[in-house]
């Protein structure tokens, strides 16, 4: 069963964003709330790997990566399925790739 | 006010053999000759990072290995941007009062050293977010690439109207003796070279590198040469493309604006007579082109395209080939910028020399377009 992809929001400025951190960046207030996202999204930009930078990596090339637009307000970059372009909407959760937990998005 | 009174540039490519300390004091030596200035000189030293050498004390190392024992000494790190930050904080000392003659300097055996590209793709992709981004698999063309793939969509861009910014620098580099790729290539041959992080392919990329740059800032002129810095500027947006305010705009108009307002002179930069722009890779020279207004928005390539950017063009644009044919070697790649500026501004740019270069704007940015440098250096009369 996948996972699904988190974030965080600052509850006195509701400022939204996507990489951990124990504070908000924008006002600086303490103890931001950590939700799951839906995992709805659109795609904001698309590239495809074809020179991985390490071996583990290098076995799954070439590989798509993405930059989604989370319904929620977010961006981030993530794994994304053959074939997806710019303004595609998608759908993503946590998957195993390489051993380790990646954001992998499909169309919707 | 200073003054870039020496410069010194080494041929860019396989040093086999050489370290980066070996490299850093050959420049070293050529900057100090060309600025007629002896090492007892030098009351300031400032030096970048190094890949192959990643020692917590650089500046110290070098000044020891090379024989200098400065004022004031230490490196600075910001990607891309280190060589550009490094001249404008030697500018700011020097005009300041503080120091006399900085010596700027950067090197590395990044082609040569164990490991080769491989490492160094491996290295640099730890630019990107330790566990929101590394983890994925990106490179620095991949960060870049999701850039390109932005900027085409917005911008109705193809990827053969990118490739001309690689023929334009592989074109600039065919007349410099020290560049690493002189063989001309066309539109054609860019498209079908090897993918790398779709859209941008290998000739879309600048080229991996050994090699080192120094000059020396000064207070005062020490000969004939008459160029000096007369405004800088920084702008630091975001580290992470994830964190990017936007993925076609970014920080360099903003940069830019700051090192004109510290000329205290109503400047654009369609004053320019030569410009020297960070080309890390084709999209990075469109976008930077177009945020500092030297040209509309989705026109750089065209405008490339038409020789607006070429040697006997309108805006000349770094005519010993950049980082994508000179080469690039790290925080030395940029700095090899301005040193054509220099050259160029003095009339020592042999089969190079561009008509009149009296104003020059230069820009660099490290990370994902993430930090900005600008600078504006002027020919005195």
């Amino acid at each position: 069963m996948s996972e699904a992809i988190s974030y965080q929001r600052c509850a006195p400025c509701g400022h939204v964003w996507y990489f951990v951190r124990s504070f908000c960046p924008k006002c600086g207030a303490r103890e931001p709330v950590t939700s799951r996202a839906s995992g709805a999204g659109v795609v904001h930009a698309v590239t495809i790997v074809d020179r991985a930078p390490t071996p583990d990596m290098k076995a799954l090339a070439p590989y798509t990566l993405v930059m989604v637009d989370a319904e929620e307000g977010f961006r981030l970059m993530a794994h994304g399925e053959p074939g997806l372009a710019i303004g595609d909407r998608v759908a993503g959760s946590i998957v195993e790739l390489a051993g380790r937990p990646i954001p992998f998005f499909k169309r919707a | 006010m200073s003054w870039i009174t020496g410069v010194g540039l080494l041929p860019f490519g396989r040093h086999e053999g050489k370290n980066t300390l070996d490299l850093m004091s050959e420049a070293a030596a050529l900057a100090l000759d060309d600025a007629g200035l002896k090492r007892g000189d030098i009351d300031g030293v400032l030096t970048g990072y190094a890949t192959t050498m990643p020692h917590i004390m650089l500046a110290t190392v070098f000044c020891e290995h090379f024989g200098l024992s400065p004022a004031y000494a230490h490196g600075l790190q910001v990607g891309g941007a280190t060589g550009f930050a490094m001249a404008m904080l030697a500018h700011e000392l020097v005009a300041a009062g503080r120091l006399r003659h900085v010596l700027v300097v950067a090197g590395e055996n990044r082609l040569s050293a164990p490991g080769g590209r491989d490492k160094v793709v491996e290295t640099l992709a730890q630019v990107g977010h330790p566990v929101h981004e590394v983890p994925l698999g990106p490179t620095i063309p991949a960060y870049y690439g999701l850039v390109a793939n932005r900027y085409m969509h917005e911008h109705d861009v193809s990827e053969a109207d990118l490739a001309e910014f690689a023929v334009l620098m592989r074109t600039n580099a065919a007349t410099h003796p020290g560049a690493q790729f002189r063989e001309p290539i066309t539109v054609g041959d860019v498209l079908a070279s090897k993918p790398i992080a779709r859209p941008l392919k290998l000739l879309d990329c600048c080229a991996t590198a050994d090699g080192a740059v120094a000059f020396v800032v000064s207070r005062e002129r020490t000969g004939t040469a008459a160029v000096r810095i007369i405004g800088a500027g920084q702008a630091h947006t975001h580290q992470h493309i994830s964190e990017a305010p936007s993925l076609t705009e970014f920080g360099a108009r903003l940069s830019m604006d700051r090192a004109i307002a510290a000329t205290g002179r109503k400047l654009t930069t369609t004053d320019a007579d030569y410009l020297a722009i960070y080309d890390s890779f084709t999209i990075t020279l469109a976008i930077l082109l177009e945020e500092l207004g030297l040209a509309r928005r989705g026109e750089a390539c065209k405008l490339a395209r038409d020789g607006y950017f070429s040697r006997t063009g309108a805006k000349p644009l770094n005519t010993h080939g950049g980082l994508m044919s000179y080469g690039h070697c790290g925080v030395a790649g940029a700095l090899a910028h301005l040193v054509e500026t220099q050259l160029q501004m003095t009339g020592r740019a042999e089969s190079r020399q561009v008509a009149d270069a009296g104003l020059a704007f230069l820009h660099g940015d490290g990370g994902v377009m993430s930090s900005h440098v600008s600078l504006i250096m002027e020919r005195q009369g």
